[in-house]
């Protein structure tokens, strides 16, 4: 794939194509407390009213202290599991210790499915499944943070991959044959048949989500240590042609 | 059995490496296909018979030598003894190896090797000769290690270190305790096969006696004064089977053990204890095979860990439990990663395959109690002085059920896709 129309594809597939402009414009100027304003991706009137559900745990705005989870000033640029006085998951302490900080995808992806995003999370929530739902109460609880600027240069791709990773990385065409040889390490845990059980199957998954899953490992943004640890030692060179092989592997 | 060719090439890498050369003298007789023998059809002999199969693409003859025809992996055979899994899941044929990878099977006893002659001789009587040796016979006893035991009391006193009717007896010996009794483990010295192997086994072990004989007491006597993850197994232990363990460690006489089998004693720094069953783990060394070829450096087979070739003759690679290649732990996982390097370094030299540089990797799962499980892991580069340890993980004390829950499900995923890259 060339890089323009690896761009393309990657654009059609975004959901959230549409949030980066009009967010960027709509948030200019808003601070703690700031008038709320409409706009094209999340209304955070709408927003208010989906907080309904978080009200009983999470406080927001002035004098916001923690309860049952954390109060949600700042939560926009601020480290996973950081906040003082609170008692966070391992999982989610670790996260930030690895350098996780929250922006829009992020939350946006913790409260799609919180437990999958942070297996051990105390957040007893189910997840909010509304991409809509999830627009508004984000750009509600934007209005409480200070620096609400993190808004994704690249929209990600596909769910459950989400992660940036550079063009230039995507566009690294794999060697499958040295895929072949490296992907004997995969294979002492993922089978080849496929099978899902206890440990994913990574057969016929295409090249670029592959590549990102992986580069969502090696930057330690997705949490299982093993992968962080078999990722971390992959060039990018080599996860292109692990991506290569799995792609064509029967 | 004769045989001790140590030295015949000059006892270095340099001159093995050299000699390996003038390959071709062996290959004269039938097929002039280059052969490949490797000795033991374990984790890492299985393995590494497979991928050499598999990638040479019928241009290498590959023969694997295993005595029995049923491996029953150690790996889970201590979920087996707490009655997790039966003996039959934990069982592998060689049918595919055959069928599916056209390796020659040969189920007999490797006697004897020629390394002058390059060749093997089996127990049935034949020979075979070979262009390069693949040996993975896993792990001995050393003799003695333990006063009072020896292999004729290790129906008595099973070690159940190797998989199969051993792990059966400790099974059944086990659960035929009487109400209240007690086990003893006699620990093993480092290093030794499978590092948390004896402690998953004393919690598998308590788990039957919690829902059995719940006043029933365990022992350990153990000449080490730490052990693998630690911090794990006695968080674990206390959670789950409180007051039922007692491990003693070197300063308090566990590596001063002597066992008498017709006696069912155990006596720990001279303190005499009646026991109900025991389970005598002696200090280990490479299997026999490895000192009759004369590759063996104390107790174990030095290797090149870009290769896993012997330091001493490098037409003979030397895989998993057997091998002394550095930081890796003795494990199933670590074998079957060798012999994939292994492999690799075989179809390269007979072949002219591409070589890529040497890659290791181990996770170790044990399971504490039923649904709760750990792992340790790390990985590995090949310098010239040994495997090294690059990066490595742990499980941590506290972490909730789920967590616990999601590792031992990975642990059976493991176990699937291992068995499936062993056997086919
Ligand atoms: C209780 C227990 C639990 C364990 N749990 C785990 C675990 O969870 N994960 C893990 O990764 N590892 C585990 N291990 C360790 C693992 O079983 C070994 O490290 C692994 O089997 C080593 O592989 P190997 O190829 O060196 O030897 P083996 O797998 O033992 O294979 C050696 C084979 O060689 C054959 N052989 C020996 N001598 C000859 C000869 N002269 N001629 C022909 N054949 C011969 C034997 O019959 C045997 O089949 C465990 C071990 C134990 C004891």
């Amino acid at each position: 794939m060339t890089e323009a129309a690896d761009k393309e594809s990657r654009h059609h597939r975004c959901r959230r194509g549409k949030i980066r402009a009009t967010v960027a414009s709509a948030l200019v100027g808003a601070a703690l407390g700031a008038p709320v304003l409409a706009n094209e991706f999340g209304d955070p009137e709408q927003g208010l009213r989906v907080f309904d559900d978080c009200k009983s745990c999470h406080a927001v705005g002035e004098g916001a202290k923690n309860r049952v989870g954390p109060h949600l000033n700042g939560v926009f640029g601020r480290r996973a599991g950081a906040e003082d006085g609170f008692s966070y998951s391992n999982g989610l302490a670790r996260m930030g210790r690895k350098g996780l900080v929250w922006d829009f995808d992020l939350l946006d992806r913790y409260i799609e499915n919180p437990k999958a995003f942070a297996s051990d999370t105390r957040m007893a929530y189910r997840g909010l499944k509304d991409e809509q739902d999830r627009a508004d109460l984000l750009a509600f609880l934007r209005q409480y943070s200070d620096n609400p600027g993190d808004i994704p240069e690249a929209p990600p791709t596909l769910t459950g991959t989400d992660h940036s990773v550079a063009p230039e990385i995507l566009a690294i065409q794999g060697d499958p044959d040295y895929g072949e040889y490296l992907s004997s390490e995969c294979t002492s845990c993922h089978q080849l048949s496929g099978s899902n059980d206890g440990i994913p199957g990574i057969i016929g998954w295409p090249a670029e989500d592959f590549v990102i899953a992986m580069h969502a490992y090696k930057d330690e943004f997705r949490p299982h240590p093993v992968m962080q640890m078999m990722a971390g030692r992959l060039s990018n060179e080599e996860i292109a042609a692990l991506a290569a092989y799995f792609e064509v592997v029967e | 059995m004769k045989l001790n060719r140590r030295g015949f090439l000059g006892a270095t890498a340099g001159a093995a490496a050299a000699a390996s050369l003038s390959a071709p003298m062996a290959q004269a007789s039938g097929s002039g296909k280059p052969k490949v023998v490797v000795i033991g059809g374990g984790a890492g002999g299985a393995t590494c018979a497979r991928y050499i199969a598999k990638d040479s693409n019928g241009e290498i003859d590959v023969t694997l030598i295993e005595p029995t025809r049923t491996y029953y992996t150690c790996f889970f055979s201590n979920l087996y003894m707490a009655g997790i899994r039966d003996l039959r899941s934990i069982s592998h044929s060689y049918g595919k190896l055959a069928s599916d990878y056209g390796i020659n099977v040969v189920h007999d006893w490797a006697v004897n090797i020629d390394r002058e002659a390059r060749t093997v001789s089996l127990a049935g009587g034949a020979t075979l000769t070979y262009d390069r040796l693949v040996l993975s016979p896993g792990i001995d006893f050393v003799d003695g290690a333990v006063p009072g035991w020896d292999l004729t009391r290790q129906n008595k006193m099973p070690h159940a270190y190797k998989a199969g009717s051993q792990s059966e007896l400790l099974k059944a010996q086990i659960e035929a305790m009487p109400e209240g009794g007690t086990f003893a483990m006699v620990a093993p010295p480092n290093p030794f096969r499978c590092p948390p192997g004896p402690y998953e086994r004393i919690s598998m072990i308590a788990h039957i006696l919690k829902n059995r004989n719940p006043t029933a007491k365990i022992l350990i006597a153990d000449p080490k004064p730490k052990f693998s993850k630690q911090a794990l197994f006695q968080d674990g232990w206390s959670r789950h089977y409180d007051g039922m363990i007692e491990w003693v460690g070197p300063d308090f006489g566990g590596g001063a053990v002597e066992v008498n089998a017709d006696e069912m004693t155990v006596s720990i720094d001279g303190e005499v204890t009646k026991v109900d069953a025991c389970n005598v783990i002696p200090a280990m060394k490479a299997g026999r095979i490895c000192d009759m070829a004369g590759i063996t450096e104390g107790n174990w087979a030095p290797v090149i860990p870009h290769t896993m070739q012997s330091r001493v003759d490098g037409s003979i690679h030397v895989l998993g439990d057997a091998s002394n290649q550095g930081d890796m732990p003795k494990s199933g996982f670590a074998a079957n990663s060798q012999a994939k390097v292994a492999a690799m370094a075989v179809r390269s030299a007979l072949t002219g395959s591409k070589l890529f540089p040497a890659k290791f990797t181990n996770t170790c799962w044990s399971l504490i109690d039923e649904g709760d499980g750990v792992k340790v892991g790390a990985s590995y580069e090949a310098t010239d002085e040994k495997i090294a340890k690059v990066d490595g993980f742990i499980s941590q004390v506290g972490e909730d059920a789920e967590l616990r829950q999601a590792t031992y499900e990975e642990s059976v995923g493991w176990y699937r896709g291992m068995t499936s890259d062993m056997f086919g």
